[in-house]
């Protein structure tokens, strides 16, 4: 053992939050979410082959209390993880880097994220027949 | 990156027809360029979800056994997943669907 402690990497038990790392987690938190609404998609996409009966009973599921708030979490989980995948392409190509820049294209994404489920949720309901 | 247009497609195609009721959306799904991009997009979807699922598995999953078992157990599923979804596509674009 050296005499002093060595520096360690960032340890999540000390790592204060902030809005790098916050929205990092929640990428990884929507695309897990996401995940499973891949296999709702397909359920939804089977029932529709399947017929008639097949597809009211997946509308049902979907149309109801709870169909509805997953429904609604899985659009703001969409938007955000667009959002912030296209934040995450213009690292890639070397651009934004800057902190200023950092920390405003992830507070956008996650208002724009806010803004346009919102959006979504108020055409649907104003579409209701 | 071909995620962007094809979910932007699928999104704004559901929200902007007339109603989500089974005829509706078996008659746009039967044009065959919907299919056609509803396969892409079940297919590319479930390929990028699969490797984010699987970075998440390598990451948590500590013992080298259990992360062997579940990346296969994994791999499965998605192919079960995004072939079941491409199949009904084809079901419907093809018309093998009970009408």
């Amino acid at each position: 053992m050296p005499a002093r402690p060595r520096p360690t990497s960032p340890h999540a038990g000390i790592y204060r939050w902030q809005i790098g790392n916050t929205l990092s987690i929640l990428h990884r938190v929507t695309g897990a979410a996401l995940a499973l609404g891949l296999i709702a998609l397909s359920y939804w996409l089977a029932s529709l082959a399947d017929g008639a009966d097949s597809y009211s009973s997946a509308a049902r599921f979907f149309t109801g209390p709870i169909g509805l708030i997953v429904l609604l979490g899985w659009t703001f989980a969409f938007l955000f993880h667009l959002l912030n995948g296209i934040r995450h392409l213009f690292w890639d190509a070397g651009r934004g880097f800057e902190r200023t820049q950092r920390r405003l294209s992830g507070w956008a994404a996650v208002f724009g994220a806010i803004a346009l489920t919102l959006c979504v949720a108020a055409w649907v309901w104003a579409r209701l027949p | 990156m071909a995620l962007i247009p094809l979910t932007l497609w699928f999104s704004i195609s559901l929200l902007t027809l007339p109603g989500l009721d089974y005829e509706t959306v078996l008659t746009w799904l039967s044009v065959p360029i919907s299919g056609f991009l509803a396969v892409l997009l079940v297919a590319v979807l479930t390929y990028h979800s699969y490797l984010g699922t699987q970075v998440i598995v390598e990451d948590y999953v500590t013992s080298s056994g259990m992360k062997v078992l579940s990346l296969m157990v994994l791999r499965f599923l998605y192919v079960l997943a995004g072939g079941a979804g491409i199949f009904a596509i084809l079901r419907v674009v093809f018309g093998f669907s009970r009408l």
